[in-house]
């Protein structure tokens, strides 16, 4: 049967089902195959905290979404085009999230007395399709029994009924990787991998994925095959990264960069704890990483192993840095190099561990006691996190500070086409131990002795010496107490210490010096809004700005690397607009930055749902504001809908 | 689906033997840093730093290669007295922070002091996993059984009723055993010994610095503002011969002048004081040290008095291989490196332009 082609510039899926049902993995691999394909393109995970939430309920829902294009992309998308539902509680807990007209495929297997029960149907939604009452009517539904399909399909393999069901997943990925024209090499030699020590999993799994892309092929269900075309790009080499690799990456860069051994201490937590897993392989780069017993010893092991001359890192998410604070506090006043990675989740306290934010801000930049300064680095998109990984490792080596990196779970599990770079574009970091004594000194009997001063200051960078253990003549302590300048002596003076809170802010913000000047994408020259936003908001904020301007309006983006210290022509910037705008998945906290070292007026649009800010939202705010500051009427009706 | 693998074990090994040596004779004058002393007058750390410096010199190692790391606390200051590469970090983290040092480098000697407080109380953690995971280092707890910065509080080894600033009416905490606990956590080395006694203080700590993995040392340590008198009977030479019950590997474990023994309990499985003249020499257990099974071991530890110290088992009461946690990490990326030869930087970009790629031109 010839079917008909029907081109798409872009398409957003949502794969959905019950925690156990291979979602995130379906997800993966519709991306991986897209990725290959050539469009552009991001994902957002979404899944319970709980591993396995009782099986067919709401909060056991998980669900993957992937955006691709034929054009570059910034945002998974804020609702899909495409639902696929493996029971009735993925169906339930996700449509609301459709627009009208959004196709749902959907797996009747699983529609039972029990299970609708389960998901809070009191009659079954597809027993009414058609009906006038038809409470699915504003969209187009697929019942089919995928389930069914499935079994039939691979009972050659003498599996288990639930086993061989448990291949559904695949038999759904490959119908939508026939409908919209995906190749399946890929996915077939995954497959292959992945279950290469059980044979008839591994076929099942295969002659599933086969039948779902046969199935779609020859059912008159589906009539129209899609096509988007791949996303032009610019020249490179790419692959498909999640944030929390590409994060991952970017720490062992630094260690190559800097010829220095990499040392994590790590105690697992979501979603953080994928990066723990991954230096564990690394072993062969010289990464040592120590799964400690708790967050605070994480922390410490790789303060001591900073002493004793490594990059140090630890790695967390928000309660976690919060045992971290006194330690962080430790690194600051002996001055050593450390990298503190926090993939943000939900908060406060145990919050929402498998959802997003951007709530620890405030926490990175004041959480310690006494004046602590730590600089602060957040990546904007799941690949630029190997780029902030190597930004921090460089300032905490050369500035002999730790470094926040601030990612966030978005980004951590988000993923998207990496152009991959090329080693001699990396930057080098010069670790410069020290290796003789520093200061010369006149002894009570009148000679000239040299001695090693661990608190001098470099000139430029005012980072202080580091001394490495095994360095002879060189033999000094450090500690907490308060390091009279100089000599690192314990000292109480008050001159001293005043002195020496200055000097460790001054540090910091000497860091600024370093940085490039700052990028304001300001297509038109004529805006009068800016949209200033920091971490993973770059993809919805660029989304957003986009629509404003094709609907034929001014609108400025600027997007913040560097927190602490903020970049020098920062002010300056923000002095051109006359209005600020500053998203953040908080209830504002750059805002607050901004307003207390600027006095500028910004202007807060906050999102706190464990949620990626969505485009479409953020640019009716945008073009409220446009309207205001030009007196103008803005109509963003979209002439095309695209982001 | 759990699996596991067989770990290499290095055999036995010296706790400093990677750790380069000086063939030029040193002095304690060498290991005393130019830093005023500013312990309380008589305190008993002032013991433990002059023996230390006494006996550093005679390891023979580089002194830029070793390491005194501590966490708050009264002798928590102790780095700061050496001439030696030190850190004072911050309240009980000390061991922490020492498994990082111990970790990342093998040619280093490093030392954790700390005390009750310290290692017990807020640090009782990263203690406990230290001793479990075996990292070669050397622990010394300065035990006071009060707290001193603080200025005198109860501490998690003073004894049940203890009147303190903090407990008007007298300690309710049952206290710690830190031998029982450090052998309970499955501790290699593990011993005890008391700050005037020189010769013994030098002689354990010197076993600990040679045993490769934890070595765990309490030392009972007078306090002589908040808790004056705390080892009075152990120290008194009037009692001490009661007080005293002396651990040595392959000695009969007797004391009160040879009239008092150590021997098995048949009924509680554990060990009990005898008269010598009740069951007979041949009764008195000889002290194993080696004993891979650490039961014996706490059984004796249990003979310590959790109250007044009147009696107390004072020497080494474990001393066992096992595997080192920083030896086999260390192992592991040897391994690792073995097997995947060439340059870092191109094998950086062998990793990162690894799985399934495609390409724009």
């Amino acid at each position: 049967m010839s079917k008909q082609v029907k081109q798409l510039d872009r398409v957003i899926i949502r794969f959905a089902g019950d925690s156990g049902d291979g979602m995130q993995l379906t997800g993966d691999r519709f991306t991986s195959e897209s990725a290959v394909f050539g469009n552009d393109l991001m994902t957002l995970p979404n899944f319970p905290a709980e591993i396995r939430a009782p099986q067919g309920t709401l909060p056991g829902v998980s669900s993957f979404q992937v955006h691709f294009a034929d054009h570059d992309i910034l945002t998974a998308g804020d609702a899909p085009d495409v639902l696929v539902a493996m029971n009735p509680a993925a169906l339930k807990a996700n449509l609301g999230d459709l627009p009208r007209g959004a196709a749902i495929i959907v797996d009747t297997h699983d529609f039972t007395k029990r299970n609708l029960d389960k998901a809070g149907y009191d009659v079954n939604p597809l027993d009414l399709l058609g009906d006038a009452n038809d409470p699915l009517g504003e969209f187009q539904v697929q019942p089919l029994d995928l389930t069914g399909m499935t079994v039939e399909a691979v009972k050659e393999f003498g599996l288990s009924r639930k086993d061989a069901a448990r291949a559904k997943n695949m038999f759904a990925l490959g119908l939508l990787s026939w409908m919209y024209g995906r190749p399946i090499d890929s996915t077939i030699s995954f497959l292959e991998k992945r279950f290469a020590k059980v044979a008839d999993i591994r076929d099942a799994n295969i002659t599933a994925f086969k039948a779902g892309w046969n199935f779609g092929e020859t059912t008159e269900a589906f009539v129209v095959q899609y096509e988007i075309k791949p996303a032009p790009m610019s020249a490179g080499t790419y692959r498909n990264i999640s944030g929390n690799l590409a994060l991952s990456y970017g720490l062992i860069a630094g260690g190559v960069q800097s010829g220095l051994p990499v040392f994590l201490g790590s105690y697992p937590i979501t979603p953080a704890s994928d990066i723990l897993h991954e230096l564990s392989k690394h072993k062969a780069f010289g990464v040592t990483t120590l799964q400690a017993e708790d967050e605070i010893a994480g922390i410490g092991a790789a303060i001591g192993a900073a002493f004793a001359g490594s990059l140090g890192v630890t790695t967390t998410s928000g309660p976690g840095l919060a045992l971290k604070s006194e330690a962080i506090g430790l690194a600051v006043m002996t001055e050593l190099p450390l990298v503190v990675v926090d993939v943000q989740r939900g908060g406060p306290s145990t919050g929402l561990p498998t959802k997003t934010e951007q709530a620890d801000l405030l926490q990175a930049m004041f959480g310690r006691n006494g004046e602590a300064p730590v600089p602060i680095v957040a990546p904007q998109s799941p690949g630029d996190c190997f780029n902030a990984a190597l930004e921090a490792a460089r300032i905490a080596i050369t500035y002999r500070t730790p470094v926040l990196l601030l990612s966030d779970g978005y980004l951590a599990n988000g993923s998207e086409p990496w152009r991959i770079p090329e080693i001699a574009d990396l930057p080098t970091i010069d670790p410069a131990f020290a290796t003789e004594r520093n200061q010369t000194v006149t002894a009570k009997d009148g000679t000239e002795v040299e001695e090693y001063w661990p608190y001098l200051r470099d000139e430029d960078t005012l980072a202080r010496p580091w001394a490495i253990p095994g360095t002879p003549g060189l033999e000094h302590r450090i500690g907490g107490i308060e390091k009279a300048k100089g000599t690192g002596n314990i000292s109480y003076d008050p001159a001293n210490h005043d002195y020496m809170v200055r000097i460790r802010q001054a540090k910091v913000d000497r860091i600024a010096d370093s940085l490039p000047p700052l990028e304001v994408d300001d297509p038109s020259g004529e805006a009068k809004v800016l949209v200033i936003g920091w971490g993973s908001t770059y993809g919805p904020i660029g989304a957003g700005c986009r629509r404003v301007r094709k609907a034929g309006y001014n609108v400025a983006q600027v997007h913040l690397r560097h927190l602490n210290p903020f970049p020098k022509d920062l002010g300056e910037i923000l002095k051109r607009y006359d209005k600020v705008l500053c998203p953040e998945m908080n209830l504002g906290q750059l805002s607050l930055l901004l307003r207390g070292k600027y006095l500028v007026d910004a202007i807060g649009y906050n999102q706190v749902n464990g949620m990626p800010i969505k485009a479409a939202a953020l640019a009716d705010a945008i073009g409220g504001l446009v309207a205001e500051a030009e007196g103008v009427t803005v109509d963003l009706t979209p002439q095309e809908a695209s982001q | 689906m759990t699996t596991s693998t067989e770990l290499p074990f290095p055999g036995l090994r010296s706790g400093v033997e990677l750790v380069p040596t000086n063939d030029q004779p040193q002095t304690g004058k060498e290991y005393t840093s130019d830093q005023e002393v500013r312990w309380c007058p008589g305190c008993g750390d002032y013991a433990v730093l002059k023996a230390v410096q006494g006996f550093l010199p005679e390891l023979g190692l580089r002194r830029e290669n070793i390491v005194f790391v501590s966490g708050i606390g009264c002798s928590s200051r102790f780095p700061y007295y050496l001439d030696t590469y030190g850190m004072h970090s911050i309240h009980g983290r000390a061991p922490s922070i020492a498994t990082g040092i111990a970790t990342a480098r093998e040619d280093l000697s490093v030392w954790v002091v700390t005390g009750d407080g310290d290692a017990l109380s807020i640090g009782g953690n990263h203690l406990i996993h230290a001793l479990r995971r075996n990292v070669n280092m050397t622990i010394m707890l300065f035990n006071n059984r009060i707290y001193g910065l603080t200025k005198g509080q109860y501490s998690p080894t003073s004894e049940a009723g203890k009147i303190t600033k903090s407990t008007p009416m007298g300690s309710l905490d049952h206290p710690f055993n830190p031998v029982s606990l450090a052998l309970g956590a499955e501790g290699s080395f593990v011993a005890r010994t008391i700050d005037s006694d020189r010769k013994h203080l030098t002689s354990v700590l010197s076993a600990a610095a040679a045993h490769r993995g934890t070595s765990f040392v309490e030392i009972y340590q007078n306090c002589p503002i908040f808790n004056d008198g705390a080892f009075d009977a152990i120290k008194n030479n009037d009692t001490k011969a009661d007080a005293i019950i002396p651990l040595v590997h392959g000695e009969p474990i007797l004391f009160g002048n040879g009239s008092k023994g150590l021997v098995r309990d048949t009924e509680t499985g554990g060990v009990k004081v005898a008269l010598v003249a009740d069951v007979g020499q041949d009764a008195i257990m000889v002290h194993d040290a080696h004993n891979t099974d650490p039961t014996t071991a706490f059984a004796i530890s249990r003979l310590t008095d959790s109250g007044y110290l009147n009696q107390s088992p004072i020497g080494i009461f474990r001393q066992v291989e096992r595997p080192t946690y920083d030896d086999g990490a260390r192992g592991q990326i040897a391994s690792a490196q073995q097997a995947a030869p060439g340059e870092p930087q191109d094998r950086l970009a062998a990793l990162i332009g690894g799985g399934d790629t495609w390409t724009v031109v």
